[in-house]
């Protein structure tokens, strides 16, 4: 299986001697869900926004392959880092869609890195762009929505219009930092079983953080644990044991 | 328990603000000397009182017969107002967006509040003499001076704007690949369209009302009218330029609340 993702040496210090990401190695393949779990600041969300460049590495080397060619992610400056970055779709914990643009606006969002900006400006965006976006919202269960401002959905519909401007990127890659944990459970549910149909019929490989490890392991093909900034355990979920946990979580009591 | 019969010291429950009480006192000491020396006794408020009478009878009632100059001089002060209007909100747009220390490096932002900071600090009667001095007489230097207080009073309030906007937003269409200008456009100005929009619409009703005084130093407009009908000792032709100024600012205001409401 090839690699769509080859992480080796990430470090990340925001001060200086006091890492939050140690010399982590981590590799990911062409497809399937893989779960990230571990406590909050273990620095599974600066690991995500690593590999997109929201976050500056401090070392490390971030090889991204797919139909874009091979790249490494953290060397790259300026324009060849808007290319990237537009081959790696992101869903957030609080959606950060823009409150006061339309549904349909939102997901075109995701063409932003293809189109010229006078395109954008005049919402005239090419057709097969606008046939995609409604054909996504769509398949994320929102055909009424376009031209809804984005401020008016339920927390659910506004995670659903993440997903939609994710995928209207391409991606070679799906980041999906904390995506259910503004969420009630049954959306959870719905939310994740919705991302996992579609990264699947898009062939997208998706990353996933998360703090519901029984959600984690039903829709996961791979589970990373990470503890203090590094990986303690990586394995399919039927080999993660409370044992691992307990070393992932710390402490004892709360299993 | 015994002890809850004895009288215990009384505890003093705020802390006594001296530095507060001396301000007051030298407030008010200040405020006696101030008047006495500016003659502002009750005697001279009435001798006031009398000449007010004579000049509000003199004003009644408004002359309209030189309505030409009249008519001339407002639609030069609306003409003013508008061109300084547009003019300073183009260029507060990019002055604003670089003046906001979420989006630029303080290298740009610093400078930049710094020419915003000197925009406003000079009331803009001044501005519009320095002008007038610059420029030579005429609706020009009314339109300049306007254009500077504009730039001052929008840039600041919406590089404030800019600063308060959700940056999650804006992480969110950065992450998607999209250009500089691309975020600018469809991470940040959405979020503060309408205010800016709104900051506008204030500056639009503060330059009509600004635009009848820039012509008292010059500057052209309905104020040169005003102040050469008040040389004259034409109050009759006063009031009713008055009357004129009052009816176009409310009109303004009413327009302009009507905008506001739509955009929200």
């Amino acid at each position: 299986m090839s690699a769509a993702l080859d992480i080796r040496g990430l470090t990340k210090e925001y001060v200086p001697g006091k890492p939050v990401l140690r010399n982590l190695d981590l590799s990911i393949g062409a497809e399937g869900i893989t779960a990230i779990i571990g406590p909050s600041g273990t620095g599974k969300s600066t690991l995500l926004r690593c590999i997109n460049r929201l976050v500056e590495p401090t070392r490390g080397e971030i090889r991204l392959t797919g139909a874009g060619g091979a790249i490494d992610v953290a060397k790259l400056r300026g324009r060849a880092l808007r290319l990237a970055r537009r081959r790696i779709g992101m869903v957030f914990q609080e959606y950060n869609l823009v409150e006061r643009l339309s549904v349909m606006e939102n997901v075109l969002c995701g063409r932003l890195g293809y189109v010229p900006l006078w395109r954008a400006w005049l919402r005239k965006y090419p057709e097969e762009d606008i046939a995609r976006a409604f054909a996504l919202l769509d398949a994320v269960g929102l055909p009424e929505h376009a031209t809804r401002r984005a401020d008016a959905l339920s927390g659910g519909q506004r995670q659903r219009v993440g997903i939609a401007r994710a995928l209207m990127q391409r991606p070679d890659l799906l980041l999906a930092d904390e995506p259910t944990s503004s969420l009630d459970p049954r959306t959870s549910v719905e939310v994740l079983e919705m991302l996992t149909k579609l990264a699947a019929a898009e062939g997208v490989p998706v990353i996933i953080n998360i703090h519901n490890v029984a959600l984690a392991k039903r829709y996961a093909k791979r589970i990373v644990g990470m503890h203090e900034g590094a990986i303690i355990f990586d394995g399919p979920p039927e080999s993660l044991q409370d044992d691992h946990l307990r070393r992932i979580y710390g402490g004892e009591d709360w299993l | 328990m015994s002890d809850a019969a004895l009288p215990s010291p009384r505890r003093a429950p705020f802390a006594p603000d001296w530095a507060m009480r001396i301000l007051g006192v030298l407030l008010i000491a200040y405020l006696i000397y101030a008047s006495t020396q500016l003659d502002l006794g009750l005697g001279r408020f009435i001798t006031g009182l009398g000449e007010g009478g004579r000049f509000l009878a003199r004003m009644f009632p408004p002359n309209f017969e030189r309505w030409e100059l009249l008519l001339e001089g407002m639609l030069e002060s609306i003409q003013i107002a508008v061109l300084a209007t547009v003019l300073g909100i183009i260029l507060s747009l990019p002055l604003g967006l670089m003046a906001a220390r979420n989006l630029a490096p303080w290298w740009v932002s610093g400078p930049v509040r710094g020419f915003i900071a000197v925009c406003r600090s000079l009331h803009y009667v001044i501005v519009a003499i320095l002008f007038v001095k610059a420029l030579g007489f005429g609706a020009l230097a009314g339109v300049a001076a306007l254009t500077v207080a504009s730039i001052g009073f929008v840039s600041k309030l919406f590089a404030e704007a800019v600063e308060e906007i959700s940056m999650k937003q804006v992480e969110a269409v950065r992450s998607t690949g999209a250009s500089g200008m691309a975020v600018l456009l469809l991470g940040v100005l959405p979020q503060v369209a309408s205010r800016f929009v709104g900051f506008g619409l204030y500056q639009l009703d503060s330059n009509l009302r600004n635009s009848t005084l820039v012509g008292v130093v010059g500057a052209g407009g309905i104020g040169g009218t005003l102040f050469a009908a008040f040389k004259r000792f034409d109050y009759d032709f006063v009031s009713a330029i008055l009357i004129s100024i009052i009816a176009l600012i409310l009109l303004a205001e009413l327009v302009s609340g009507r905008i506001r409401a739509a955009m929200r």
